[in-house]
């Protein structure tokens, strides 16, 4: 009923592992998938070991979650004997790849594409992290960026991870598929801040994070529902999924698939399993055999 | 339309660092404290809170007191972090969230065995236990602590360098023990994890049961960053304490851990890098 095909990668329910939550070993993509996910995306690496922002890195306020972990990552040499392959995981791994120049985007990727994930997602769109240019804000950089991915990445399909923090994500997406993209995340966190009034600062070690959880999820079904117009590649619908609800909303708006990430804050690794029986549950309540049914049904 | 449309109450779920006014400090030892704050915290033996520094960092620390209405942590000046909150005074304000984790069983005939600074994560749980035996080992006379609090408990103290105590490590005596007590059916450990893992290994041989509160980097403490992890467990939120049979499926146990970029590295080089 769930069933789902994301750039001819088969999916047993569309709910994956946003980037970032867990996913950082090889064993816990391995809980994850016991978990009940249709697929798992990777802690994002780039061309070097990072340790991250100090802490507190993160935590959820009233209305979301808000993280800047400042993507610590063993590199990806390392990972790449750490997880020596990534295509017998009795899963779907995506593997999720940034670097700080274009060319180390596309050395990553090479690496990355070695370990034969079912997918590579590049992130170009952390919101603090310093790349040195806002690749996530220029529709000539992010195409520079795709194709350099695309080039290094041979048959495996790629995915480009949009930031909701810029003019029009529409521009972004449509230059992502001309460059080639296979398919477009959306969204990565929003940018904000929370203030202890008592501590007089900001709580986070770095200030500045990105907002997830149910505060993005309006966000992130606007970018969904304004990709969906603009470009013909599938769409992973990422940011606020919680409920099975939820996953539904995404998926009218036009999501292919969904990613969850902070669901897991609210509901525990088992948020998978929850979602998709609610799914379910809402789909035999609606006469539905297929979530094709509904698939971008918000636009008609 | 139904699909659970009525607000669960996990969605509300938030753990913003509360700030709250040191209400006393007690110097425990020579560069041991324990930060004393006057509030309530529903907590079990075992856990442990995030206690953030604005401005320095935000690291986990055992709940080591806990009365009506007033809790503890007890810290050691080893490093940045701590050394910072060494220099704190009375009525300075702390972020605290939590607490967090699991907890020890609370099983009779038990024996306690701590290592260093550890003590102060099985020091509510001696509370709370039916006169168990403790064994309790420092490197030397100025690293026990709390000598005092459990001066009516069964205890066997132990020096590395024999300044107080018998000289030697709390693993031999607690071979000593299960070969001449048979009375012990549970052993509740917190220290060093090569001093763990050898108690583990011991409690094996003996064919008792055993717990141990395991220490790694965290940074959310919830379960959700991964950065925790030993093997497929998640620290802060599948444990700190793990029981034999849990301990004996994670290879990493007393071997690897995680430094703060996720690389796997031997417990020598990861105490190096993080104090």
């Amino acid at each position: 009923m769930l069933q789902t095909n994301l750039c001819n990668i088969k999916l047993k329910n569309p709910t994956i592992l946003a980037s970032g939550i867990l996913g950082v070993t090889k064993e816990s993509v391995g809980r994850v998938g016991k978990a009940g996910a249709g697929a798992v995306t990777l802690k994002s690496l780039c061309h070097e070991e990072r340790q991250g922002n100090p802490n507190p890195a993160m935590f959820g306020y009233e209305g979301g979650f808000i993280n800047a972990v400042g993507l610590p990552g063993q590199g990806i040499d390392s990972a790449v004997k750490d997880f020596v392959r990534l295509d017998n995981m009795g899963i779907p791994v995506i593997g999720s790849i940034y670097g700080y120049r274009i060319e180390q985007f596309g050395e990553v990727a090479k690496k990355m594409a070695s370990l034969k994930p079912a997918m590579i997602e590049i992130d170009i769109s952390c919101p603090h992290m310093d790349y040195g240019k806002p690749y996530y804000a220029d529709p000539g950089l992010t195409a520079k960026i795709t194709k350099t991915v695309k080039k290094n990445s041979g048959r495996i399909p790629v995915s480009i991870k949009l930031s909701p923090n810029v003019y029009d994500i529409k521009e972004i997406a449509h230059a992502a598929e001309k460059a080639g993209a296979d398919a477009i995340t959306a969204i990565n966190t929003a940018s904000g801040m929370v203030i202890d009034i008592d501590a007089r600062k900001p709580i986070l070690a770095n200030k500045i994070g990105g907002i997830s959880g149910p505060a993005l999820k309006p966000i992130a079904v606007r970018c969904v529902y304004e990709i969906y117009e603009t470009v013909k590649i599938p769409i992973i619908g990422t940011g606020g999924v919680t409920y099975g609800k939820d996953a539904i909303e995404m998926i009218m708006a036009g999501a292919a698939c969904v990613g969850i990430g902070t669901g897991i804050y609210y509901r525990g690794i088992g948020v998978f399993k929850k979602v998709c029986g609610e799914m379910q549950d809402w789909m035999k309540k609606n006469n539905l055999k297929s979530l094709n049914e509904i698939r971008g049904c918000a636009h008609k | 339309m139904q699909l659970s449309n009525k607000p669960e109450t996990e969605i509300c779920r938030t753990d913003i660092p509360q700030m709250l006014e040191i209400s006393d400090v007690v110097q425990e030892g020579k560069s041991q404290k324990s930060f004393f704050f006057r509030r309530p915290m529903e907590c079990r033996p075992g856990q442990f809170i995030m206690v953030w520094l604005p401005g320095v960092d935000e690291k986990p620390m055992a709940v080591s007191y806990w009365r009506k209405n007033e809790f503890a942590f007890t810290s050691q000046a080893i490093g940045r972090f701590t050394n910072a909150l060494d220099n704190l005074k009375k009525n300075d304000k702390l972020g605290i969230r939590g607490p967090y984790g699991n907890s020890f069983s609370l099983k009779d005939d038990a024996c306690v065995v701590a290592g260093g600074i550890g003590i102060s994560s099985v020091s509510t749980l001696i509370g709370k236990l039916k006169n168990p035996l403790v064994i309790y080992g420092a490197r030397s006379r100025q690293h026990l602590i709390y000598l005092k609090r459990f001066s009516g408990k069964n205890m066997i103290l132990a020096t590395d360098d024999g300044s107080y105590g018998r000289k030697g490590f709390t693993t031999g005596i607690l071979d000593e023990a299960l070969s001449s007590n048979s009375k012990i059916k549970v052993v509740y450990t917190c220290g060093p994890e090569i001093m763990m893992k050898k108690v583990f290994d011991i409690c094996k041989l003996h064919d008792i049961e055993c717990e141990a509160s395991v220490e790694r980097m965290m940074k959310c403490s919830f379960g959700i960053c991964g950065a925790c992890m030993v093997n497929d467990r998640i620290v802060c939120a599948d444990g700190p304490v793990f029981n034999a049979s849990q301990l004996s499926k994670l290879s990493e146990f007393g071997r690897f851990a995680r430094i703060k970029t996720g690389r796997k590295v031997t417990l020598k080089e990861y105490h190096g890098l993080h104090r």
